[in-house]
């Protein structure tokens, strides 16, 4: 079994979708020769030629305007949106454009497109390359918004992505790029719209996805010696939310912590709060929490670690909640 | 070390300028107009043809039963055109953009165009629609608000309606780019107006199908206005001169001659369809009636300016010339006339006919596969809309 990282990971996925079928293309800014600068990309237009593996002008909205119009044609693109902070001149064509193709045209036009792009802090990077704008996209009907927290998963959701015939926006957790994991290629994965218990517990479920599922992973640990027993779900699924998964993790713990990078107001943890207290408020034991980043612009590297989420944080919420 | 692109289309051909043609001097009725707006033009405001060695070629396919039937096309465009202001009117529309005065620049365009060849038209390029074989009742689908698209975009080659200009400037590049790696001749028409050329997207549009040689023509029906905003608010040169700078070339032709704007289109779609990339062509026109239904022209345009375009009027004409030519008559006019009343009364009948949308339409097509949430949310609208029912007696 191989030991990747989740840059290897992808790079696996899309070579696999690159072989599996003829139509599939990879575009974006530097991902032929330089191989992405990442290196999620690494050596694919070598290997598939500058036809499939482009090197695009720089634009992000040519590279998404263009990658619709390659659907349109049958092709299946992938594209890459270097670093999150700049997929905003993408979002008209996006949102307004690529989301709607299929209801536009009664299902005649499907947009099999996929938008990688690397997100969140952690990395100690500059403005614009630290952020989280998965909300901006959830809150899109036509769209799809998935996010992998290790390589297994990634290898896996990129495929998917791929195949998908909706359009998909892969969040990938760039702060987990270089960890390194074993990858069993031929185990089944679940699909791509489901939430995942990365760890059992019994006394509370930490709803988490992305780059936040090792931090709650570690909280769960420290946790579990101090006696509480967290349940760890990764929602893997941004839209459509995984709603019965959710459900009926939070089902048996009764408490529920919410945890991403993204801004807490109206980020995602907003719907799944929402959705747990249309659903159990009778059952739950306690107040769903929330544990995200502030509702400030993403910080500059040196305070970006009072800014993100950490075990300390998620505990704080824990024992609130255990404490109600 | 960085290898060469190249790719198995690309044609060895360097880029050729086009020049826009001689000035032609308009002896036409009613005031005279600068002779450097016109661009490339086959026939004067007054029905005068002038005979061109480099655009005549282009109309040679079209035979007399050919020439009348862009005329036919126009005149039944109009027709509709006008027809679909009135169910707006009458309350039947939620909104119409009228074409009127753009007959020629549309069906001179789209005349052009092989069956395998794929538009991407505007919200205003019913005329366009019409020659792709779109059904005039399937146009007024989206307007009357019982759809959200129009038509079948597969069944005809041509998009459905682009509100949010100019976006799909790009999906025809992006198209044309499918076209090369496909190893096709089709060409990918991109349309739109002059407002539109002030947005990025178009930038970005025409420096992916320059660096690419995609095989796609920028078709810009410059009608002077931009709802309120004059063309001078967009631009400091004409319009067509921006592809130099981005490296294809840009003309700019006749907007209200029809025969002109098919030649040029030809021009430029056979050089697509040969390996030579895109091109610019500014149809050079005027939006005579207001932006959109809920548009008041009086509050910003002189009735000056509207007189100043008046005699160019595009249908008018081209009758001219058809009769000059021997190839039109009172007669036809007269048949035309019925059969285009005809075609008007069908459509209207049609539009009045369309079904409503039904509550559970509402969450069709924006998956492929209705996710679990959302058809959640469908089924509990559904149960509260049996609850709303009146109870049996």
């Amino acid at each position: 079994m191989p030991r990747w990282t989740m840059v290897q990971a992808i790079n696996a996925g899309l070579r696999a979708a690159l072989t599996e079928d003829e139509d599939v293309l990879v575009m974006g800014e530097d991902v032929g020769v330089l191989g992405g600068v990442f290196r999620v990309t690494d050596s694919l237009q070598h290997e598939f030629g500058a036809e499939r593996v482009i090197d695009t002008p720089l634009g992000e909205s040519g590279i998404v305007g263009c990658a619709i119009g390659l659907a349109y044609h049958g092709f299946r693109p992938v594209c890459e949106i270097q670093f999150d902070g700049f997929v905003f001149p993408a979002f008209n064509q996006i949102t307004s454009q690529l989301a709607r193709f299929r209801r536009r045209t009664d299902g005649a036009v499907a947009m099999p497109v996929v938008v990688r792009i690397p997100y969140g802090g952690g990395i100690g990077a500059v403005e614009h390359h630290g952020e989280s704008p998965e909300a901006y996209f959830t809150g899109t009907a036509g769209l799809r918004v998935v996010t992998p927290s290790d390589p297994q998963d990634a290898y896996f959701l990129t495929q998917q992505a791929i195949r998908c015939e909706d359009p998909v926006v892969v969040f990938e957790p760039k702060r987990r790029y270089w960890e390194k994991a074993e990858v069993d290629v031929d185990a089944t994965p679940a699909p791509m719209d489901r939430c995942v218990v990365r760890r059992a517990g019994t006394d509370a479920t930490l709803i988490t996805y992305g780059p936040m599922v090792r931090v709650c992973e570690e909280a769960a640990a420290a946790a579990e010696e101090e006696g509480t027993s967290l349940e760890v779900l990764d929602l893997r699924s941004l839209a459509p939310l995984d709603v019965s998964g959710i459900l009926a993790s939070v089902r048996r713990t009764r408490r529920a912590v919410v945890v991403h990078e993204a801004p807490t107001t109206l980020g995602p943890g907003a719907e799944v709060a929402a959705r747990l207290s249309e659903a159990l408020y009778y059952e739950m034991e306690a107040p769903v929490l929330r544990v995200g980043g502030f509702d400030t612009p993403f910080p500059p590297a040196r305070a970006e670690q009072q800014y993100l989420p950490d075990v300390d944080r998620i505990l704080d919420a824990v024992d609130r909640s255990v404490a109600a | 070390m960085i290898p060469e692109y190249s790719p198995k289309w690309k044609c060895a051909a360097t880029l050729v300028p086009m020049t826009v043609a001689p000035p032609v001097s308009l002896s036409s009725p009613g005031p005279s107009l600068d002779p450097d707006e016109v661009g490339v033009q086959l026939i004067a405001p007054d029905g005068r043809r002038t005979p061109n060695p480099t655009y005549d070629p282009f109309l040679a396919d079209l035979d007399p039963a050919g020439l009348r039937g862009l005329y036919r096309d126009m005149l039944l465009i109009r027709r509709l055109d006008q027809e679909s202001e009135a169910l707006q009117r009458q309350g039947q529309l939620a909104l119409w953009p009228s074409l009127l005065g753009q007959e020629a620049a549309q069906i001179g365009a789209g005349r052009a165009l092989r069956s395998g060849d794929f538009a991407f038209p505007t919200y205003r390029e019913h005329g366009l629609a019409h020659t792709r074989g779109v059904d005039w009742v399937h146009m007024l689908r989206f307007w009357r608000g019982t759809h959200t698209g129009a038509w079948n975009p597969r069944e005809h080659n041509i998009n459905t309606y682009s509100v949010v200009i100019p976006t799909q400037a790009l999906h025809a590049t992006g198209y044309a780019m499918g076209i090369q790696r496909r190893h096709r001749d089709d060409v990918a028409l991109a349309c739109f107006g002059d407002g539109a050329t002030s947005q990025g997207d178009l930038s970005e549009a025409f420096v992916w199908a320059a660096v690419f040689d995609a095989p796609v023509v920028f078709l810009c029906q410059n009608n002077q206005w931009a709802i309120s905003e004059p063309s001078r608010r967009q631009t400091k040169i004409p319009l067509y001169q921006r592809a130099a700078g981005y490296g294809f070339p840009g003309i700019r032709v006749d907007g209200n001659d029809v025969l002109a704007v098919r030649a040029v289109c030809m021009q430029a779609l056979e050089r697509a369809r040969s390996g030579q990339g895109p091109t610019l062509v500014e149809a050079y026109t005027y939006r005579m009636g207001a932006h959109t239904t809920s548009d008041d022209p009086t509050r910003y345009r002189s009735p000056a300016d509207a007189r100043r375009w008046a005699p160019r009027d595009p249908v008018e004409r081209y009758r001219r010339w058809l009769r000059t030519e021997g190839l039109w008559d009172d007669d036809a006019e007269a048949d035309t006339q019925q059969a285009i009343n005809a075609e008007a009364a069908r459509v209207r009948a049609g539009c009045l006919a369309l079904p409503e949308p039904q509550p559970a339409q509402l969450f069709d097509h924006v998956y492929a596969e209705l996710p679990p949430p959302l058809r959640e949310q469908r089924d509990g609208y559904l149960a509260y809309l049996e609850t709303l029912r009146p109870e049996e007696f």
